[in-house]
């Protein structure tokens, strides 16, 4: 993963609540062992009809949405199903960062691994992300800030560590290797107890 | 020094603690069980291979295949159609090969959907942390085992360490006193706790379900509870396990046996929590008067007695939405409601216990014209205990479809699907927009309502039925 300390575009909005990750991709399309390309997927059902010509009206269909790598949904975004394929097709799809008044706990876990930013903010704010969809934001990670136009900003919490991985890159694969000494000594202590 | 009272979870957590948390890094979290499947864990193994990473722990991996397989025999015996799902199947056979790790693939016995075959097998053991890329891992917390769904991401991570990288969830007691009246199930009682709690109510959250009310009921019924823990947005649901927990698994091919299931026992009896442990947060209902339950919107807690009227949305846009997909109008009621298909089956009501509930309606029934029924097995397991006490012969004499196991179309990936528009009745999870198919209508219910949907060919109390056979 590359280091990533400020991210910087314009909103697209998606007041929906509750979007589960059947709807960011349905799962018709995971029978594949790969994780890249997922993009063309992407709340297939919403941008797509039946016969798979684009549903006009739908916001990610619009050209003002092009190139808009923050997303703002409506609370609880990505609940449901664990499937990472979720994020891969955000990712995939130019999802940097998410903005809902709560995240789903698998969904966000995905997201920090596949570098989108998982931003749980106050109802004032999401509010007004709501009201003004198109708005240039800054997602500073070092700062933890949201910063929206007129230099408003709003300070997000993000795990600790999970904002030490984004910052720098690191694969958090490598630190739980690192930890293998301390897996010994576990396994040595409580030996094959399932 | 007055000891400080205990949760379950935190017995179980505080045990599996390779590492604990700071406020700079995650728990290292030790893992005692990883179950996988073909559609999760393939970009997993491709993580290993690129690293050059042995699975660390293959005995403590079990593999089956579940959800892109057909249910149909001819497809199983005859080999799948080519095609993606096929090379999902085989890739999984490829890297479970490559890397020494058990797999129940097609021609297995025991295979079964990954939350039906581990308990079956013994696999899932009260105080172990079970963990699976599936978010439905939820289930086998009805033994007292802490377990959760995980990305494929984390699948690598385990599979390399056997460990995760975990920050400590809050905890949430949800407490049920009273006793299920007749014709109401496990299912209707989940489905009441996530309307009560939301779908985002358990965020962040370990459930435990306490009180009378689960102590009274059956392994699979506890199973059939926590499953749907993950539907609240729980990270995972547990249940204390009790004498009910250990004679399920007395005897089970992978339980511990003669002087090591004394032993097992010795520990699992020190794992329920005190009785005053106190919990982040608790919810209290009273089960007694509840009936039997039906979804009528998109998601898992838009749930109501299914002598209830469909809500109406006032200033409610999520609720609009979702009865508008459904085509369902506001304050209408759903009994009388036709439906075109009948799904039991999948890892909340695939069990043998939901095929006897579902056959006690059908017996001596027909289902109903127009209407398609499906009956999925949970595992090949139940198939062979449904198929020797005559079960299927209830189902394919009624004129159902009588399959192989298989997740089929709880999540319609197999080919198994309602077609657009179609109201289907099932005994799976999720509701969501699209999940059986493309625009089709899922209403939740238990295996009692759903077969008695299928016999009347329309939206019923399965409670007639029992009374009118004197059940
Ligand atoms: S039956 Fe449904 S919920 Fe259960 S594991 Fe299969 S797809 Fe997931």
């Amino acid at each position: 993963m590359k280091p990533m300390t400020e991210y910087r575009s314009r909103t697209v909005v998606l007041p929906n609540t509750d979007i589960d990750t059947d709807q960011i991709i349905p799962a018709r399309f995971l029978t594949t062992t790969n994780s890249t390309g997922l993009g063309k997927h992407a709340f297939a059902d919403w941008r797509y009809d039946a016969d798979g010509r684009p549903r006009e009206e739908f916001v990610l269909n619009q050209p003002a949405s092009e190139g808009c790598g923050v997303l703002v949904a409506g609370d609880n975004f990505g609940c449901g199903s664990s499937r990472e394929h979720a994020a891969w097709a955000l990712r995939d799809f130019g999802v940097r960062a998410v903005i809902s008044t709560r995240i789903a706990d698998i969904f966000r876990s995905n997201a920090l691994k596949n570098g989108i930013v998982p931003i749980e903010s106050d109802d004032e704010t999401h509010a007004w992300l709501m009201a003004n969809p198109g708005v240039e934001v800054t997602v500073n990670i070092g700062r933890r800030e949201l910063v929206l136009p007129g230099d408003r900003r709003y300070a997000f919490s993000i795990d600790d560590f999970a904002r030490y991985c984004l910052l720098y890159g690191v694969d958090p694969l490598g630190y739980l290797l690192s930890q293998e000494a301390a897996i010994n000594d576990y396994e040595r202590q409580y030996h094959c107890v399932r | 020094m007055a000891k400080t009272p205990r949760t379950l979870f935190e017995n179980i957590w505080d045990r599996h603690l390779v590492t604990a948390e700071t406020s700079e890094t995650p728990a290292v979290l030790y893992i005692d069980l990883h179950l996988i499947h073909e559609v999760t864990s393939p970009q997993a193994f491709d993580l290993l291979r690129q690293r050059g990473l042995p699975v660390r722990r293959p005995e403590r991996t079990l593999a089956t295949m579940d959800h892109s397989t057909p249910t149909l025999a001819a497809s199983l015996a005859g080999g799948m159609p080519p095609g993606p799902a096929r090379e999902q199947v085989a890739t999984l056979q490829d890297n479970c090969r490559e890397f020494g790790i058990e797999l129940h693939d097609l021609e297995s016995p025991q295979r079964g959907i990954v939350h039906v075959m581990g308990p079956e097998l013994g696999a899932t053991q009260p105080g172990s942390t079970i963990v699976c890329g599936d978010s439905h891992t939820s289930t086998h917390g009805a033994f007292g085992a802490l377990a959760f769904g995980i990305g494929t991401t984390e699948v690598a991570h385990v599979l390399a360490t056997q460990s995760l990288l975990q920050r400590r969830p809050a905890t949430l007691a949800v407490n049920l006193s009273g006793r299920l009246g007749p014709g109401v199930s496990a299912k209707d009682l989940v489905l009441a706790i996530i309307r009560e709690i939301g779908v985002s109510g358990g965020t962040g959250h370990v459930i435990e379900y306490r009180g009378e009310a689960i102590r009274s009921l059956s392994m699979e019924q506890r199973m059939t509870v926590c499953n749907m823990s993950i539907e609240a947005g729980a990270r995972a649901g547990l249940i204390a396990p009790d004498d009910t927990t250990f004679e399920y698994l007395a005897g089970r091919p992978l339980s511990p046996s003669g002087v090591d299931w004394e032993h097992a026992l010795e520990r699992w009896r020190e794992l329920p929590g005190d009785e005053d442990a106190v919990f982040d947060r608790s919810v209290d209902i009273d089960v007694s008067e509840l009936e039997p339950m039906l979804t009528y919107g998109t998601n898992p807690a838009m749930a109501m007695p299914v002598t209830g009227k469909v809500p109406v949305p006032n200033g409610d846009a999520g609720l609009r939405r979702a009865l508008d997909y459904m085509g369902l109008g506001a304050g209408e009621p759903l009994l009388g409601r036709p439906v075109d298909v009948v799904f039991i089956g999948s890892c909340t009501n695939g069990r043998l216990s939901d095929l006897r509930d579902a056959a006690r309606v059908m017996a001596g029934r027909r289902v109903a014209d127009g209407v398609r029924m499906l009956v999925v097995p949970g595992s090949q397991d139940v198939k062979r205990s449904a198929e020797a006490e005559g079960l299927h012969r209830v189902f394919t004499e009624a004129g159902a479809e009588w399959r192989e196991s298989g997740c089929s179309m709880c999540i319609a990936m197999n080919g198994d699907s309602v077609a657009a528009g179609q109201y289907a009745v099932s005994t799976s999870n999720r509701n969501f927009e699209g999940r059986q198919g493309a625009g089709a209508r899922t209403l939740l219910a238990s295996p009692l309502t759903a077969a008695a949907a299928a016999v009347s060919g329309q939206i019923s109390d399965p409670r007639q039925y029992l009374e009118d056979d004197g059940q």
